[in-house]
């Protein structure tokens, strides 16, 4: 798929959330193209800034989007890779912080 | 000056953010794709960064013996010595 296309999807997705794609379009399209690097190399969207199994089922918490997104959003105003923010991030109403990693230790690749 | 070594993954915008502000600034470093790396030599970088970052995140710098991990403007500035 276009990384164009995807875009349009994906911003009908996040609104459907109540979220907005970040609105710094260059950085959205460098992370759309990882997702679509990932989709090519695994078989599905792993998420662009983690490092993965390479196992659907080892991967699944963090296949966009992932199972973090939702309280990283409520608590940090965006996703860990910034693709999905709150209305109030792309207003810069609320503070632009780092998002640390909420994934559990124990679901992080050895290798 | 210091070595600085970077590991970052090709697909990540906050890497990518942080080698552009690098090389802004000129400083040297040295960096590894991890997400590029197979079998072996990526099971041997992945077990350096974890004891580094024991969460294994992305970007993880190491300048001297300090580690900064994420691509954090004002304690990269504050260890590279830049107003």
């Amino acid at each position: 798929m276009e990384p164009e296309k995807l875009y349009d999807i994906l911003s009908k997705f996040a609104k459907s959330r109540g979220w907005e794609l970040n609105k710094d379009k260059e950085s959205v399209m460098f992370i759309l193209e990882g997702l679509l690097e990932n989709e090519k190399r695994y078989g599905y969207r792993a998420c662009p800034c983690r490092l993965h199994w390479g196992d659907k089922e080892k991967d699944k918490d963090v296949i966009c989007p992932c199972e973090y997104s939702a309280e990283d959003i409520e608590e940090y105003g965006s996703c860990y890779c910034t693709l999905y923010v709150s209305p109030e991030w792309n207003k810069e109403t609320v503070e632009k912080r780092l998002v640390p990693e909420r994934r559990p230790q124990e679901k992080i690749p050895l290798m | 000056m210091e070595t600085v070594k970077l590991y970052t993954l090709s697909t990540c915008i906050h890497c990518k953010r942080l080698k552009e502000f690098m090389n802004k600034l000129n400083v040297q470093y040295d960096f590894i794709d991890v997400d590029l790396l197979k079998g072996e030599e990526r099971t041997k970088v992945v077990d350096e960064i974890k004891k580094l970052n024991p969460s294994c995140t992305f970007p993880t710098m190491k300048i001297g013996d300090e580690v900064i991990v994420g691509f954090d403007e004002s304690k990269l500035k504050k260890a590279l010595k830049i107003s």
